[in-house]
């Protein structure tokens, strides 16, 4: 299994595919729209390929890597099944936030963030002084 | 002259054809930034990994020079990339819900893909809390209406509002990343 990169290397890969995606498609990365679409019944539009792509990707590079593990990541105290409680309850409110944000990490945070957007700069105060703020109470989960 | 989107350089299917591609390319650089692993992505908020930081501003500075650079030779026309809208008090909301979400689950929405395809079970189970998030959103979404349509702002930047030029921003961003980094690289210091 090899390292992973350094992560100013692949920040900066992401911030050149990102860069790309403005060149060629007049927009951004993306990600919590395409559950909006598969929600929708749409599977044939922009951001739901584009995520599509990132799972390939993904999987590609970890088989590559010798980091492909069918395995569920968790804190030190956490059983399996416990994790996949909180990893479900997480994604219901993180994609209920999404919806209310209109976009997510992708799609507000790196693609506006780097437009100089106002809420996606507001979407970046928020979501990281709510993650440090909810951190300590729910230290159990990782640490 | 770019976006070639705009310009009709390359027609819809192009671009749809683009997606795929893009998106390869974006899940391959997580991935090996370790974005698929949800015990690295919340050391950020122990402070005891910040590659979340460290990836995500590396990225974010380097498209916005880009694109920055890009447009003022000439080669692309900033005002044809769609600038997302701003509404002040769903983002502020959204954004907080987001970060609890976020490190409660481990795994935000596009690398709880990677996650997936990597083998890990537990972006399959944020993927589909996601799933059941966005649903319970649309459920409501009437109720929630008024809110979600307040405080809107269109398309502005923050540079418009502080009455400041777009060039100040990139230096005001890129001057916090850069001191960003080298907290970072400080806070990990003392901690390894």
């Amino acid at each position: 299994m090899k390292r992973y990169s350094d992560p100013y290397l692949a920040g900066i890969g992401i911030g050149l595919v990102l860069l790309t995606t403005y060149a060629v498609a007049g927009r951004g990365l993306g990600a919590s729209g395409a559950f909006s679409s598969v929600l929708a019944g749409t599977f044939d539009d922009w951001v739901v390929l584009e995520l599509a792509g990132v799972a390939a990707g993904g999987f590609v590079s970890a088989w590559v890597s010798g980091r492909f593990r069918r395995a569920i990541e968790r804190g030190p105290h956490l059983t399996g099944n416990g994790r996949m409680l909180a990893a479900i309850t997480g994604g219901v409110v993180m994609g209920f936030g999404a919806k209310l944000a209109r976009g997510c990490t992708s799609g507000q945070a790196l693609t506006g963030g780097a437009l100089l957007a106002a809420g996606s700069w507001i979407f970046i105060a928020t979501c990281f002084a709510a993650g440090y703020a909810v951190a300590p109470v729910v230290r159990r989960l990782w640490r | 002259m770019m976006p070639l989107s705009e310009t009709g350089a390359l027609g819809a299917d192009g671009v749809l054809l683009t997606a795929p591609l893009i998106g390869f390319a974006f899940g391959w650089f997580l991935e090996r930034g370790g974005l698929g692993d949800a015990r690295k992505l919340t050391g950020q908020f122990y402070l005891n990994d910040l590659t979340v930081f460290k990836v995500l501003f590396s990225a974010l500075v380097t498209a916005m020079l880009g694109a920055f650079w890009l447009d003022r030779v000439g080669l692309l026309d900033l005002d044809l990339v769609y600038l997302p809208e701003t509404w002040v008090l769903p983002q502020a909301l959204g954004g907080a819900l987001f970060g609890v979400g976020f490190v409660i689950g481990g795994l935000c929405p596009g690398t709880s893909c990677v996650a997936a395809a990597a083998g890990r079970l537990d972006g399959l189970g944020v993927v589909g809390g996601m799933l059941i998030g966005v649903a319970s959103f649309n459920a409501v979404s009437g109720w929630i209406q008024p809110f979600y349509e307040s405080t809107s702002l269109g398309a502005v930047t923050f540079a418009d509002l502080a009455g400041i030029s777009r060039g100040m921003g990139v230096a005001i961003v890129t001057g916090i990343a850069l001191a960003g980094f080298a907290v970072a690289s400080r806070i990990e210091g003392t901690r390894s």
